[in-house]
């Protein structure tokens, strides 16, 4: 789960890392009240979950009042189109308002959950303001990474040691120490997967300072962290992800037309790259998930359906608790009662799968049943009205 | 010859007591498995399937001799669970539990490590389908029905993938010896690479079937591991070659966010170690078939 940069900046402040006094803005009217009150020039910056905003056109430094009300007024319930966004977007719904600050040199820090290790690793950088993944890219030598043993957690002396190679010096280690400390604890007692602050800046004055600040959290871990839970934005999630999670369904919605629904990720990816290898492409990702009732199933279909993209839909179960008998009827269910007429392919295998054919077959529906995951694949690709003009 | 459990293994079931541990409790007992009891907290001197159910895993060792335990704890104590295992001197768990916190594994990776070898416990999963040897027992949530027993051993992280790639082996009349399901989860208990050594040094394994995915590093080591230290072959498919970057599909750990993480990339690492790769999903079965005919007629 992701959070906006104003979050994030008020949840790493708790933590003692220093970030910029700053104030939030929903209207122009308040964006000209922070300006006033954190005096001039200061940054409005448009809050979405995605980076890049920067380059898109969503931070401008601003030296009036007005300025700082038209650029906040421009952005609001606009959407921002990013590198790392979509064609349509993330809506702005809100812009953080920050005193200006100094800048003499911009580092890079960073905190992932390394899959290698198994552990909390710190990525850190003298080069900040670029993408990591650039910079892992071009500059690898020029990344500093420290693994940190969580029994014993994020020593002093490893702190520093990080901060000297940052090219750190006099109190700005302490400094760096602090922060370093701080992102740490963050990230373990609010269990994130990943904080970053970049850039990390070096202030005219010496000090550090968080210019910005991203962080994600474990939805695994929600129900121990209700602060955190609390920080949730649905008006930055997919609206379509968001009703299949309600429904127990897990859903990423793409670009193609074969709408797909599936139990178990891996053969909902097996089955979206099968389609792709016959010639086709998926609408979406979706696993309905273990011990499917015909009612989650009709769910699926009409999730899958609220995109306005698909032209077929193909149904692959392999169940293991699921039961193919109670996923038949859900299928019956969802063409009635949704009233379908698109092609509908169903694969079906594995728990009560001949009582699952039997419906399928019986239900006097124009359903297009197929035996194996190629089969099923090539006849919703087959099925396409395009492919049939 | 299987790896991990056969119909020997004594096994107990963490959560028996709940609706799902013993609705899969009883298919395991149905289909062989040796059963000898179960654990939950506050319903120990309780019946459950005809076996005696305990509050503590220690109390179940003691009195079943358990070495294998099956964990279907829901996620805020499942962690827990792991580790009250592991010193309880159980052997083998499985965790078929799916939504574990991250940082809680990273916990339960450490506490396993503090164990000497000869009392060390192997974990599977969590957030997988179990661990079946065809034909003698199994652990875990699959549908024992689907296996033909044999001398193919299947590693994967996906738990209905892999029984597609069963259901594809035993139409053509190729057997498994064991299936071994690692799970989903970004951080988990056993590795590809810890699986393929077991199955390298069974006598009962001819070659093995691998199903990896997208996100994460384990491919990629498992490859390694393959081209230095195993002589039987080694057959793979990646799931998520549609799949866009930084999405994260179903699974936890399904996520590309690192170089070397997408399938393309995992496909050319596994393909350069000597691995056949499976050119569709669809393709798992003849494609073990064709590599063991090879073999036959080298």
């Amino acid at each position: 789960m992701d959070i906006h940069e104003h979050q994030a900046k008020e949840l790493l402040a708790g933590f003692g890392v220093p970030v910029p006094e700053g104030g939030l803005a929903f209207s122009p009217e308040q964006a000209a009240y922070h300006a006033r009150r954190l005096g001039l020039p200061v940054v409005v910056k448009a809050q979405v979950h995605a980076g890049g905003r920067g380059a898109a056109g969503g931070v401008r430094l601003c030296r009036t009042e007005a300025e700082a009300a038209d650029f906040a007024a421009g952005l609001l319930g606009r959407r921002l189109v990013t590198r790392q966004t979509d064609a349509q977007g993330k809506p702005v719904h809100r812009v953080w308002v920050e005193a200006a600050t100094d800048i003499a040199r911009e580092l890079y820090l960073g905190l992932v959950l390394d899959r290698k290790s198994e552990r909390i690793m710190i990525v850190a950088s003298r080069e900040g303001g670029m993408e990591i993944e650039d910079l892992a890219r071009e500059r690898p030598d020029a990344l500093l990474r420290m693994v940190i043993d969580p029994a014993v957690g994020l020593t002093e002396f490893s702190a520093r040691e990080l901060a000297f190679g940052l090219g750190l010096r006099g109190p700005q280690v302490a400094e760096m120490v602090q922060v370093l400390r701080g992102c740490y604890r963050a990230f373990r007692d609010r269990d994130a997967t990943m904080v970053e602050i970049n850039p990390l800046v070096v202030t005219g004055a010496g000090g550090l300072i968080a210019l910005d600040a991203k962080m994600s959290f474990d939805t695994n871990a929600l129900f121990r962290q209700p602060e955190v839970a609390a920080l949730r934005d649905p008006g930055q999630e997919d609206p379509r992800e968001a009703a299949a999670a309600a429904h127990g369904l897990n859903y990423v919605g793409l670009t193609g037309d074969i709408g797909c629904i599936i139990n178990g990720a891996g053969l909902a990816m097996a089955t979206m790259d099968m389609i792709q290898l016959a010639g086709g492409a998926p609408a979406n990702f979706l696993d309905i998930g273990g011990g499917a009732s015909p009612e989650r199933v009709v769910a699926a279909f009409r999730t899958v359906l609220s995109d306005s993209n698909v032209s077929v839909v193909l149904v692959n179960i392999f169940a293991g608790i699921n039961r193919c008998d109670w996923v038949a009827r859900g299928v019956v269910q969802a063409y009635r009662e949704l009233g379908l007429t698109l092609p509908v392919v169903v694969r079906l295998a594995g728990t009560n799968v001949e009582e699952g054919h039997a419906i399928i077959a019986g239900s006097g529906l124009p359903l297009i049943s197929a035996d194996t995951l190629a089969e099923a694949a090539a006849a919703a690709v087959r099925a396409r009205p395009r492919a049939a003009a | 010859m299987t790896i991990l459990i056969d119909r020997t293994t004594r096994v107990i079931v963490q959560g028996m007591t709940g609706r799902i541990g013993q609705f899969h409790a009883a298919d395991m007992i149905r289909h062989g498995t040796n059963v000898v009891g179960g654990v939950t907290p506050g319903r120990g001197g309780e019946t459950v399937l005809d076996r005696p159910v305990f509050d503590t895993v220690r109390e179940a060792v003691r009195e079943t001799g358990a070495e294998a335990s099956l964990v279907f704890v829901p996620p805020p104590g499942a962690a827990d669970a792991i580790m009250e295992a592991a010193e309880a001197g159980i052997r083998l768990a499985v965790c078929v539990t799916d939504g574990i916190p991250a940082q809680d594994m990273m916990r339960v990776k450490r506490f396993l490590r503090r164990f000497p070898a000869e009392r060390k416990m192997r974990l599977i999963g969590p957030n997988c389908a179990g661990v079946i040897s065809p034909g003698e027992a199994f652990m875990g949530i699959m549908p024992p029905h689907i296996y033909l027993p044999g001398r193919v051993g299947i590693v994967g992280r996906s738990g209905t993938l892999g029984y597609e790639a069963a259901s594809q082996m035993k139409a053509l009349g190729i057997g498994v010896s064991t299936s071994v399901g690692i799970g989903g989860d970004p951080i988990n208990g056993s590795s590809f690479r810890d699986i393929l050594e077991l199955f390298e040094a069974d006598p009962g394994t001819d070659a093995v079937m691998m199903i990896g995915e997208i996100g994460g590093p384990q491919e990629a080591e498992a490859a390694a591991f393959v081209r230095a230290h195993m002589t039987k072959p080694v057959v793979a498919y990646i799931a998520g070659l549609s799949a866009p970057r930084g999405r994260k599909m179903g699974h936890a750990g399904a996520i590309i966010s690192a170089f070397g993480e997408s399938a393309q990339e995992k496909v050319e690492t596994l393909a350069a170690a000597g691995i056949t790769v499976a050119p569709t999903p669809s393709a798992m079965g003849e494609t073990v078939a064709r590599v063991l005919g090879l073999r036959a007629a080298a």
